[in-house]
């Protein structure tokens, strides 16, 4: 079989062939135009950030010694005794990990208890009085804008060091972070059990009760949840600022150069993240497994 | 019309309880399982509370101090040392935007080598995919932490830090991007004899850089926010001042470093959410 290809005539491709040309110009101008903004911003940023490049690539092979100091010296032929002397202060640290996730725990309860408080008043389709409602917004938004350890700055200054501050801190941002998230399922809830209660002669706590929250408790559980994860690997780091946990013996570690114990507290930290993670995840499933056999 | 008031007799009542028991108990198996979870949850917390020395005299003289602190913070006045901030500022949107640009460059090679359609190798994939998962399991202010110790105080340790932390975020985003490609592309350009170089380039980058850089735009939002805190550790940007601020007690100058960090952070977020929405050309949802 033959396939014949039919050439148009020049006067028709001409046109065509412009119209092609120009249309891949306009795209090639585009992205000429973002590269060189993009070019623009670096360049300024590194002016503003102070980047040297002939410093830094002078210096760069400090940059992997440090990482290969961190790295533990462990010979097969004495593996016990490297192991043990890796981790010579596995009970403390154990107990400061322990520490870490109460203080994640309590941030994260306290936390969703005011999120839930907050998240009804922050919902277009339960609050009409739009003073409340905005009120409630700006105050859920700025709780979750101004970062954890920022709070938690504060809070060392005003309740002293130790757990409290960071448990604290934990909680506000972790209200406003839930809040809007809360708020966000508020809004996508079928109002039709809403307009029964009212019907009924619900009052405003009723109908919350009754009709609102069935729908979405465990979309609630299953955000609380995914944010105790976050406030995990955030109260690890609470510690920099002396609101307790393992942050404060992985600054100490990592300040005054006990290279092998970096490493032993950071695996400590990455283990204990994925373990919780690793549970979580499967309460999670097991909660949206509920939600869909109903 | 007239309407019949619908109230079941007494004995409608008991046939439908009998009918429903699972409606009719005052107690449900439901009802168990909840408040045992609650009382568990209230327990735990009971005992965290006991374990991390929480006193009501404390939160109670905590809170006093405080409201002090407030009624000190305003108005919010950066004195004399505007300029300092100002250049401050300048410092924070430098560590993110490098930060980011740097990290995403670092991130294309090591998204395609995570890819499980580009690189058939499982043990080069498995290998780069848990060096991603490192990278993003250690937080910026530790990263930000470690590399003040090596490269010394300043913003450049805050670049590398966010760099560093972003590889893994986006490298791990990438490779789910250039996994979710479609394949016929990539077909199309084996079946004209174009090498394995040509269908990344003309297959894959085409599919997967929209999503790249709307992703990359997210990460320099939460990056921005991010840059404000790695100078507490002495990465540079405001939260260097911030933090020596709030040690020497200057609050009317804490209040204005943050509220210059709650307009940085919004200006950032409206902008580049409408950047976003044009790239992955959809409007923004109103909220």
């Amino acid at each position: 079989m033959q396939h014949a290809i039919v050439q148009l005539p020049p006067e028709q491709i001409a046109p065509l062939a412009r119209h092609y040309d120009a249309a891949v110009a306009t795209r090639r101008r585009h992205t000429l135009l973002v590269f060189a903004a993009v070019l623009i911003g670096i360049v300024l940023s590194c002016w503003g950030g102070e980047v040297k490049p002939g410093v830094f690539w002078a210096n760069a092979d400090r940059l992997g010694t440090y990482f290969l100091n961190i790295v533990p010296v462990l010979r097969w032929e004495t593996l016990g005794a490297d192991l043990s002397e890796w981790y010579w202060n596995l009970d403390g640290w154990l107990k400061l990990l322990f520490e870490t996730v109460l203080i994640a725990y309590l941030g994260t309860v306290f936390g969703t208890i005011g999120a839930l408080l907050l998240c009804f008043l922050a919902s277009a389709n339960l609050t009409r009085n739009p003073w409340l409602r905005l009120s409630a917004r700006r105050l859920l938004e700025f709780l979750r804008t101004v970062p954890e350890i920022v709070f938690a700055l504060l809070f060392v200054v005003a309740f002293g060091l130790g757990a409290m501050p960071g448990v604290l801190a934990l909680a506000l941002h972790t209200m406003g972070a839930l809040g809007k998230l809360f708020a966000e399922v508020v809004e996508n809830i079928d109002m039709k059990p809403v307009d029964g209660a009212t019907a009924a002669g619900a009052s405003w706590m009723q109908t919350v009760r009754f009709a609102v929250l069935p729908q979405v408790l465990s979309n609630f559980a299953s955000y609380g949840l995914l944010r105790f994860e976050v406030n995990v690997r955030e109260a690890a780091i609470m510690g920099f600022v002396g609101a307790g946990g393992i942050g404060q013996d992985l600054v100490e570690a990592i300040r005054k150069f006990y290279y092998s114990d970096v490493s032993a507290i950071l695996l400590l930290i990455i283990a204990t993240v994925m373990i919780i993670d690793l549970v979580t995840e499967r309460i999670r499933h097991a909660l949206i497994g509920m939600d869909q056999s109903r | 019309m007239s309407r019949a008031r619908l109230t079941p007799t007494a004995e409608d009542r008991a046939r439908l309880l009998a009918l429903h028991p699972y409606y009719a108990a005052r107690v449900t198996p439901t009802h168990l399982i909840a408040v045992a979870v609650l009382v568990g949850m209230a327990g735990l917390a009971a005992f965290s509370m006991w374990y991390l020395d929480f006193s009501v005299r404390r939160l109670g003289t905590g809170i006093a101090q405080l409201v002090h602190f407030i009624t000190l913070m305003l108005p919010p006045d950066p004195g004399r040392q505007l300029p300092l901030y100002l250049h401050a500022l300048g410092e924070t949107l430098s560590i993110a935007f490098l930060g980011t640009v740097a990290g995403a460059l670092l991130a294309l090679p090591f998204g395609l080598l995570a890819a499980k359609n580009v690189v058939s190798n499982p043990v080069l994939h498995f290998g780069v995919r848990r060096l991603l998962d490192v990278l993003r399991g250690i937080d910026k202010l530790i990263w930000a932490l470690i590399y003040v110790t090596v490269v010394g105080l300043g913003p450049f340790a805050g670049i590398l830090a966010i760099a560093t932390a972003s590889v893994g975020e986006l490298g791990k985003l990438f490779s789910e991007a250039v996994e979710a490609s479609d394949r016929k592309p990539v077909e199309g350009i084996v079946s004209c004899g174009g090498s394995k170089a040509d269908t990344v380039r003309f297959a894959l980058f085409p599919q997967v850089l929209p999503v790249l850089a709307s992703q990359m735009l997210y990460y320099f939002e939460s990056n921005s926010r991010q840059s404000t805190i790695v100078g507490i550790v002495g990465a540079g940007g405001l939260g260097l001042h911030l933090a020596e601020q709030i040690r020497i007690l200057e609050w009317q100058k804490v209040s204005f470093l943050v509220l210059m960090m709650l307009v940085m952070v919004g200006v950032i977020d409206f902008i580049s959410s409408r950047l976003r929405f044009a790239i992955i050309g959809r409007r923004p949802v109103s909220l």
